[in-house]
């Protein structure tokens, strides 16, 4: 090489962002935690000065990236399953913590009046089903994927709970992730969907949905678990211990998360 | 092997050849043969969907099917049903992603034929529309196959847009493509191995066999 193209490299070098070559772990994350995660991140950068650069989708598409040896520093997943088969392999320093327990929610477009009270909080699929039957078009039903999704399954054992996984097959459309379920539920074209109650009450969607809480006994828990993959920085761990201190807690809770031990908190 | 799927691709492939390549045989055939302002953009309209991302088509398809927008309210008005989350819908966005392929190769093809030829075969008493038939269309053959091979594999192949305006149903919008991406996020490589291999194995004697009859046709007027 010569000194020309020494030159030219340090140059190229010299266009990377500031952060790329700065302890900038990259975090993967489930998509329902979009809009929380990315808040805590800003949160945890004002006091910190440390910079993340988050990644979210879908908790199995990460859970076979990392075992491919992706590299990201920090895992979020929407299912711990995931979490423990990646600790398996080796590929995580421990088992992680619990840092969530995810909570499903019936959302609808806001100009619709009718939204089901908590009691019955499927009301709104039931008539879609019957106007469906009725011959009075075809309103659907969002949900994330159940086949791969978490909360694709919960919606599913919601529906099946409720009596209506069957006569809802027809109106049915299947969002990739939770993120997109949400966004085919806004639709002009659906009554609602099933989704995880973190979006629900995310800034976006309160300016033009509405939702109401599904019990949670419903589904099996949605037990969310992070861990740090290994080969994971010093800013990785930070904001692993940050996640698991009050503000940070505080901060989930806001987004609808129950958190890990709110039993052992109770006075 | 997720067989509804597969007949879902199909249909679409086949239904978007069936609608698309008259069209790209009308619009090549005047694209090659006009001079006017504007050709340019004209052309570069029609090549749009061969540069942009299918998230960006996606997007606008998504964008006007909705119930309230002007082109999902006239599906309405007229089929009584919307395109968001239909056959109907992916068929579309199927014709948009599509255009390119089906009219490029028939645009050049006719853009090889001289004028003279076809002013040769006025004066020789043909009509225009027996020059059409008994000229043109043998000499631009090569690129009508072309299109057609290219539309039904892209199809065949169409994953982004079908993944936003899609919806994943089971026997309507859930393609090949679709489900393949479904089975390697539940974790079943058997399964996204099993179909994979079959889309490529359709797609390989797709194209096989389109090919064959185009060099068949032009092996007899040789």
């Amino acid at each position: 090489m010569t000194s020309g193209h020494a030159a030219v490299l340090l140059g190229l070098f010299s266009l990377l962002p500031l952060s790329a070559r700065a302890d900038t772990p990259t975090v993967a994350a489930a998509s329902d935690l979009q809009f929380a995660l990315t808040e805590a991140a800003e949160v945890f950068g004002e006091g910190t000065g440390r910079q993340l650069r988050l990644n979210f989708g879908s908790s199995g598409n990460f859970r076979r990236q990392i075992s491919q040896g992706a590299p990201f520093e920090l895992y979020l997943s929407a299912d711990e399953a995931y979490v423990h088969a990646l600790h398996e392999e080796g590929r995580t320093q421990d088992t992680g913590v619990v840092y969530a327990i995810g909570r499903l929610a019936w959302l609808q477009r806001d100009e619709q009046d009718d939204l089901p009270g908590e009691e019955d909080p499927l009301a709104a699929v039931r008539e879609a089903i019957k106007d469906h039957t009725a011959g009075e078009g075809r309103p659907r039903i969002a949900l994330a994927n159940p086949d791969h999704a978490p909360y694709g399954v919960a919606a599913m054992q919601a529906l099946t709970h409720a009596g209506l996984w069957e006569a809802v097959e027809p109106l049915r459309i299947l969002g990739e992730n939770v993120s997109q379920a949400a966004q085919f539920a806004l639709s002009a074209d659906a009554r609602g969907g099933l989704v995880a109650y973190s979006l629900a009450l995310a800034p976006p969607l309160v300016e033009r949905a509405e939702h109401v809480l599904i019990p949670e006994s419903w589904h099996t828990p949605l037990v969310q678990r992070m861990v740090l993959v290994d080969g994971a920085g010093e800013t990785a761990r930070a904001f692993y211990d940050w996640l698991q201190g009050e503000e940070a807690r505080a901060l989930l809770a806001r987004y609808g998360f129950r958190l890990p031990d709110d039993e052992d908190d109770a006075p | 092997m997720d067989w509804t799927a597969l007949s879902v691709s199909l249909q679409l492939a086949a239904s978007t050849c069936l609608l698309l390549v008259p069209f790209g045989l009308w619009l090549g055939r005047t694209l090659a043969n006009a001079r006017f302002r504007g050709k340019a953009f004209c052309e570069a309209l029609v090549a749009l969907p061969l540069v942009m991302p299918p998230t960006v088509l996606g997007f606008y398809l998504m964008q006007s099917f909705g119930a309230e927008a002007p082109v999902g309210t006239f599906w309405q008005w007229a089929f009584g049903e919307g395109l968001n989350f239909t056959f109907s819908g992916i068929l579309l966005a199927s014709l948009v992603a599509n255009l390119p392929f089906a009219v490029q190769p028939i645009q050049r093809a006719f853009e090889t034929i001289p004028a003279n030829l076809r002013e040769a075969a006025w004066c020789s008493g043909l009509s225009p529309w027996q020059t059409f038939l008994r000229i043109e269309l043998p000499l631009v053959w090569p690129g009508l196959i072309s299109a057609l091979a290219l539309t039904f594999a892209h199809t065949l192949g169409e994953f982004g847009v079908i993944l936003m305006v899609g919806g994943s149903i089971d026997g309507e919008t859930r393609t090949l493509a679709i489900a393949i991406y479904d089975r390697v996020q539940a974790f079943d490589e058997q399964g996204a191995a099993i179909m994979s291999a079959m889309l490529l194995l359709v797609s390989f004697l797709t194209i096989g066999v389109v090919y064959g009859l185009a060099g068949r046709r032009k092996w007899r007027h040789a």
